[in-house]
């Protein structure tokens, strides 16, 4: 065999180590995108043309805008990784199917310049650029936010375009129950994700099953979700419409934006704290903030102002929560 | 199950390349390049001129430093240069050049027949210094110092470091397998110069022959061979303490602070042999190995010996490699060329092919708390590349203990953004170490 002729006589150097793991930034973006792909597409299904504009509008723009952005700060184009694509699923995916479709740029436009670039870019804003885009708009048109469409699909005894938690506060558990005629109506309604809400909230099963695997891949901690959920389902459960121990666990667990919030919005990485034991502190504050808002405060879903509120707080959270050193006592 | 160690990380350890070559002997190299400095600590001074004719094993270098290690000659031949060359560790290094004279003479005495068991601690101490003994894993620090016990403190327990966790490298599982004999001695003498009477072995189990070779050499002589969980970094020294005794050793302490020395298995081999048999620290088996190489081997080797004669007798490269190390690919050294001499301790020679270096480009931190998963020291590797990149030491020192981190590089290995958080690592204590200097 011919000796191999070398094309260099010097070589690459840099400091150790010399290998990676196979992870990277936009594997983990464009896995949690696909995760949520089944429960966008079924928000298509369940709502018809306008919400696949609003999720196709929000995508679009968001690439656009971070792109640039980019341009602008001379930074390294990195619409490829696959995290502005992200932020235009997840902000298209919180927000009414019936919002007139060009109002999820102007969503865009807020969650990736303000939120995500004038914060530093990728890796230093504090708070979840979707949910900023999110509360940017409730904001802005607060009437277009809270308009809810009847769904295209016939599901019988689903006829009010309100959302559950809606008549939960306006009307009361008992006229929440006969809207869908009757408890175990309501609890596979709001499974399976035949209800009013955002584009992307409403089907349980597919959000959970996508979370799932999510932590199968590693790139949540169970930890966040569980912790989230449960604390909202504990709570209103004591908390209940006829005093201690009347709630309705089931109801609020799968109500609103929690379960969404809590396997999508509160494991972003980026503006939770970067412990486990940090994060379970999070999840249990957002937890508590989400009840706090549907039970006593004036919106009837509270989990987006929820994880913003606790957003703020991960720094402080963070800086108390760093793993035990080895060698040090205590 | 025995218990772990807390973080670490699984890279693919490429072992199989030469887990089952036999050690083979290397030609000797038609000249010796032997710098004065493979170890940790003060330089030695050559002892002798050029001109000067030398044998096989006669020292060459040394100095009064207690923290340093002597050099022989691991040729004889004539001195045919005392000058500057390239070095694997430091750049450039005061350095011995002996030409073969293909006698390969050993000098005056030299291999003589000692009964190690009549010798006192202070005896073998002696011989080890004389010896040039360094730590063969890679580290290179002096055996003698870490043989020395303080005398406030007490030796409880001597440890054989055999979980060899680095990828690719395969010269202690060879060793395991094929030298038992003088392992166990090695390990013997040391235990005797410490007067402990307890003794591990610690390997990885991702080697079940070699432990199956140890727990039998072993047999009868109360040292327990344990094989541990295969996990990077498995073989640094407080993870092993750690994982073997239960104990941590206490931060910014050594291992004696808990009772505990620990020697590598190249390191009980010279110290079986300078202590049987005068033979001092001129050889070392060391493997040669990734896909850049045509045949990869174990072989062993003289100090002096350059890594292109070593990779030749390899059969030189398959492609054109894209990095060079010395060392292992998560704590080893990229060289830029292999006009190198192989030094005490190179514990291997990687060629790295194109895209076996998977290094990829740095972006931003995304908090994703992988890296202080993956620590072993329980520190928050993120936080030394945000501070480093902003030079920010004191606060990375003093609000994070920059100072216990190991370099281990299992962070970055984890790491998705590909940050070079052992780059900025190195970069905050060797700036921080000057501004301390310039403080004084």
């Amino acid at each position: 065999m011919a000796e191999v002729k070398l094309n260099k006589e010097l070589f690459n150097v840099s400091v150790s180590p010399h290998i990676r793991s196979e992870e990277s930034v936009s594997k983990i973006m464009w896995t949690v995108n696909l995760t949520l792909a089944p429960a966008a597409l079924f928000g298509v299904y369940h709502f018809g043309l306008n919400a696949l504009m609003i999720i196709l509008l929000g995508i679009v723009s968001a690439v656009f805008f971070e792109w640039a952005v980019e341009i602008i700060r001379k930074k390294p184009i990195t619409i490829k990784d696959g995290s502005a694509f992200l932020t235009g699923l997840l902000l298209a995916m919180c927000l009414p199917p019936t919002l007139p479709a060009w109002m999820a740029i102007v969503g865009s436009f807020i969650a990736i310049v303000v939120a995500k670039h004038a914060m530093g870019g990728i890796g230093s804003n504090i708070f979840n650029p979707a949910h900023i885009g999110r509360a940017a708009l409730m904001v802005s048109w607060p009437v277009a936010m809270t308009t809810w469409s009847k769904m295209t699909t016939s599901v019988p005894d689903v006829v009010s375009s309100a959302t559950p938690l809606n008549i939960l506060k306006q009307q009361g558990y008992d006229a929440l129950i006969s809207t869908f005629g009757s408890a175990s109506n309501m609890y596979q309604a709001m499974f399976l994700g035949n209800r009013s809400g955002s584009i992307g909230e409403t089907c349980t099963v597919l959000l959970v099953l996508g979370g799932l695997f999510l932590i199968y891949k590693k790139y949540i901690n169970w930890q966040v979700p569980v912790v989230m959920i449960g604390t909202v389902g504990i709570l209103t459960w004591i908390f209940g419409p006829a005093g201690f121990l009347t709630g309705d666990p089931l109801f609020h667990m799968m109500a609103g934006g929690l379960i969404i919030g809590a396997f999508f919005m509160a494991t972003d990485m980026v503006t939770i704290p970067m412990t486990i034991k940090g994060q379970i502190i999070f999840a249990f504050g957002a937890g508590v903030l989400t009840t706090l808002i549907r039970l006593k405060g004036g919106y009837p879903e509270g989990v987006c102002y929820a994880i913003l509120l606790m957003n703020c707080l991960t720094p402080l959270i963070d800086r108390f929560c760093q793993p035990k050193k080895f060698g040090v006592r205590g | 199950m025995m218990k772990s160690f807390r973080g670490g990380v699984h890279p693919n350890d490429r072992k199989s390349y030469t887990a089952n070559k036999p050690i083979e002997t290397a030609p000797l190299p038609s000249k010796a390049i032997i710098p004065v400095r493979q170890h940790i600590g003060a330089p030695c001074s050559p002892i002798v001129a050029k001109g000067d004719l030398v044998k096989k094993g006669q020292l060459i270098a040394t100095t009064d430093a207690f923290v340093s290690g002597n050099v022989h000659a691991s040729i004889s031949g004539k001195v045919i240069d005392v000058g500057e060359y390239p070095h694997p560790g430091f750049g450039t290094c005061l350095a011995i050049v002996i030409e073969n004279d293909g006698k390969d003479e050993w000098a005056e005495g030299i291999p003589l027949k000692r009964d190690w068991q009549s010798l006192d601690a202070d005896s073998i101490n002696k011989i080890i210094r004389e010896a040039g003994i360094v730590g063969m894993g890679g580290a290179t620090f002096p055996t003698h110092v870490k043989m020395t016990v303080p005398k406030d403190k007490k030796a409880e327990a001597f440890i054989l470091n055999a979980a060899e966790c680095e990828p690719y490298l395969t010269a202690d599982h060879r060793l395991m397998l094929e030298e038992s004999a003088r392992i166990v001695t090695g390990v013997k003498i040391a235990m005797k110069a410490l007067g402990v009477t307890k003794g591990y072995v610690g390997i990885e189990d991702n080697k079940p022959d070699a432990i199956e070779v140890m727990k039998k050499a072993f047999e009868g002589t109360g040292v327990e061979v344990m094989g541990l969980p295969t996990k990077y970094p498995q073989g640094a020294e407080k993870m092993l303490i750690k994982v073997i005794t239960g104990k941590e050793v206490p931060s910014g302490g050594l291992p004696m602070d808990v009772g505990v020395v620990v020697q590598n298995v190249g390191t009980a081999v010279a110290i079986s042999d300078a202590v049987t048999q005068g033979i001092p620290l001129i050889q070392r088996v060391t493997t040669i190995s990734g896909k850049a190489i045509k045949e990869p081997k174990n072989i062993l080797v003289r100090v002096g010996t350059t890594f292109r004669e070593a990779i030749d007798f390899c059969g030189g490269f398959a492609s054109t490699p894209e990095k060079i190390l010395s060392g292992g690919p998560m704590m080893g050294m990229a060289e830029p060329h292999i006009d190198l001499p192989i030094i005490k301790g190179v514990s291997g020679i990687l060629a790295l092919a194109e895209g076996e270096a998977n290094t990829g480009k740095q972006s931003p931190c995304i908090r994703c708390g992988r890296c202080l998963n993956a620590c072993p020291m329980g520190l928050n590797p993120s936080m030394f590349s945000l501070l480093g990149e902003k030079n920010l030491f004191e606060e990375a020192v003093e609000d994070f203990s920059l100072l216990d981190c190991v370099e281990c590089g299992s962070c970055v290995y984890a790491c998705p953004a590909k940050r070079n958080i052992v780059q900025y690592v190195k970069y905050s204590k060797a700036q921080n170490a000057a501004k301390k200097a310039a403080k004084k």
